[in-house]
């Protein structure tokens, strides 16, 4: 399958190893990106808050960028924050044909010919593996099942709220894939109080405090309902979860020592490839220092 | 008729036992709501069963709870969209799961203490209108457009839904929260109002306003009137720094002119000096700027790590990556256009709608 992927700023930035946790792993699932490596930063909310409408016209060109892209399926995202913003985004566009009209003329003024045509397709990795590629085949390229692995979901707010723009309903459970997905590659789900709510990340230049509290306290919700991991589908959670970690232990007053994996690192272990190999060593806490992947979570035998 | 097992958070203040967790069985139509169902069992099963309510229309605000997990006005939800599934096909019953709003003290059972958090929140933010002098001798005249902007707002009737799951009054609980922010801005976004830049002075100022906000979206699926709280702070935040120039001792206003700014000029986010920016200041010079040097001390741990663990090379992470010239130009030329119109442009969905889909030929 053919996407137009936007990896987003973060994944090439503070966290490389989600790019290239990626790429390592899109051959396994079939897929082949093509990077819209022309577009810009979605904005993050932040560029929405200062000026809605700069917003709206910087990710209807990265929507226009990816409808370029010969033979792709559909844009693809790994990161929530990126798919909250420009789903917000594409509302606006999508609902009104005055303003897409108006977006497209600065869009025509600052690069002659684009335009962004209404109803373009931009689903997160996470969607994309249960919606269009389906759980079972999923299964089916299992090569190493998670099988001792406990694993805690962490959504990231922007991908499961608000649920009617993001689409989440009875048909589409988009709330549950990351549940369905850590089964899938023979993973326990773990059950706590922080799978929903906030990293904190958007508040740590502001009230560093109450941001660091809020990733402390999850972290160690997670702890107790001794969890060996949690998974991510959104870099920026990444960042106040494992790299500031050391930090939000402080704040929290609790010694925290809780890996956290990218969405494509937990796939890429399950389908066979090596920690390492996933820039699994590049982590503040090393998901290698905390469990012994080799023996202890991946060696068990693949199913018959 | 189906039947539902209500599964109720009960707490008794006269008792030391705490909080415990009590079924009613009730048989119910699936089109009654969440209320009918509490309200059945207070009648049929246990008199001593606390819930505030009184409209019964979603309109008084009174029967704010969690129904499994999450908040609503009980009398707004239908018994066959509380549970996931409808009533179990194999005839058992659906269960329901009712508890008190968060974030605020519990008086009993479904009863929250509205007035220690809620109301005292609404107070802090001045709801009510300034004047601007000299008062008219006949009413006001106001342009049509800016009342229908704030009835957005105008809508809220102050249930609390919103203050039950926000996410940052959890980790803070002065923080001023999405109900009083939406309040604060009916007042901002009335033109009648003398105080605009006062308010959103205080607002953006206090460690516990408008900037403390963590964007989790949680009030927007919260609030069962449409008022989406969250998008009422980010206007709070956008008039005050772009139409008032406030900058806050809460890096606010720098964290989104840095933010903006670096996008302008490198196309993608450049981390490494964002961070400095967002203290120091919104320029290259920035990262001198002693709070940008208190603010670097602070998170040298995290900084060495990252660098230790190669997660981060120091050179490209202090060169930024940036898009190729022509996909700059073209950016620039965005930026110019839009932020070069006099007049900033907002489409509210809520007052627009969504346009209907045109009928296929």
């Amino acid at each position: 399958m053919r996407v137009a992927y936007w990896p987003g700023c973060v994944s090439r930035g503070f966290t490389p190893e989600l790019h290239g946790s990626m790429e390592a792993v899109a051959p396994l699932l079939g897929l082949e990106l093509v990077p819209l490596d022309r577009a810009a930063c979605c904005g993050a909310g932040v560029i929405a808050e200062h000026n809605q409408e700069l917003a709206d016209t910087l990710n209807a060109r990265t929507f226009a960028l990816a409808q370029q892209v010969d033979g792709a399926e559909l844009m693809m995202n790994i990161c929530s924050t990126c798919q909250g913003a420009q789903s917000e985004c594409q509302e606006r566009l999508d609902a009104n044909s005055a303003y897409r009209a108006r977006v497209n003329a600065t869009l025509d003024d600052a690069e002659p010919g684009l335009r962004y045509e209404k109803g373009l397709t931009n689903k997160n990795l996470l969607w994309l593996l249960v919606e269009e590629l389906g759980l079972d085949a999923l299964r089916a390229k299992v090569r190493r099942p998670l099988t001792n692995l406990r694993v805690g979901p962490f959504y990231g707010c922007y991908i499961v709220r608000p649920r009617a723009r993001l689409g989440i309903d009875a048909e589409h459970p988009r709330d549950r894939y990351l549940h369905q997905v850590i089964e899938t590659l023979g993973g326990t789900v773990i059950d706590y109080a922080g799978t929903y709510k906030c990293c904190g990340f958007p508040i740590v230049t502001m009230n560093k405090t109450a941001s660091l509290r809020q990733a402390g306290t999850h972290l160690g919700d997670a702890t107790d309902a001794e969890a060996d991991c949690l998974v991510v589908p959104c870099p920026l959670c990444h960042l106040n979860l494992d790299l500031q970690q050391p930090q939000a232990a402080k704040v929290v007053g609790r010694p925290l020592a809780m890996p956290v994996l990218h969405l494509p690192q937990l796939l890429g272990l399950a389908l066979g490839l090596e920690p390492k190999q996933l820039g699994m060593s590049k982590h503040v806490v090393k998901p290698t220092a905390v469990i012994d992947w080799s023996a202890a979570v991946v060696a068990a035998p693949a199913p018959a | 008729m189906a039947d539902y097992t209500l599964r109720v958070r009960r707490f008794d203040p006269e008792q030391t036992s705490g909080p415990y967790w009590q079924e009613f069985a009730v048989e119910l139509e699936p089109h009654r709501s969440v209320l009918d169902a509490i309200l059945t069992a207070k009648e049929e099963l246990d008199g001593s069963l606390g819930i505030r309510c009184s409209c019964r229309a979603a309109i008084c605000g009174s029967c704010g709870v969690r129904v499994n997990g999450r908040p609503a006005l009980a009398c707004n939800t239908h018994l066959r969209d509380a549970t996931d599934a409808g009533p179990a096909a194999d005839g058992s019953t659906a269960t329901v799961t009712v508890e008190p709003m968060g974030n605020m003290p519990v008086l009993k059972d479904l009863i929250v203490d509205m007035d220690a958090v809620h109301w005292k929140k609404i107070h802090r933010v001045t709801p009510w209108l300034l004047n601007r002098r000299p008062v008219p001798e006949r009413e006001y005249v106001v342009p049509h457009e800016d009342m229908v902007d704030v009835t957005q707002t105008m809508a809220c009737i102050q249930c609390g839904a919103c203050v039950s799951d926000c996410l940052s009054m959890e980790v803070d609980p002065e923080f001023v929260g999405p109900a009083a922010a939406a309040k604060a801005y009916r007042f901002v976004g009335d033109p009648r109002d003398a105080e605009q830049r006062q308010r959103l002075r205080d607002l953006a100022e206090d460690p516990h306003g408008i900037y403390d906000c963590t964007h989790c979206f949680m009030c927007i699926d919260a609030c069962p009137k449409g008022v989406a709280p969250m998008s009422q702070i980010m206007r709070l935040r956008r008039i005050s720094g772009s139409d008032h120039q406030i900058v806050d001792r809460n890096n606010g206003e720098r964290h989104e002119e840095a933010f903006t700014t670096l996008v302008r000029d490198y196309g993608l986010l450049h981390e490494a000096e964002l961070l400095p920016r967002s203290y120091g200041g919104n320029s290259w010079f920035g990262k001198f700027h002693p709070a940008a040097g208190l603010e670097l001390v602070d998170s040298l741990p995290s900084i060495a790590r990252a660098v230790a663990r190669r997660k981060v090379k120091p050179t490209q992470a202090l060169r930024g990556h940036r898009l190729a010239r022509r996909d700059l130009d073209a950016v620039h030329a965005i930026f110019e256009r839009v932020e070069g119109d006099a007049r900033r442009h907002e489409l509210n969905l809520y007052l627009s709608g969504v346009e209907e889909e045109a009928p296929a030929p």
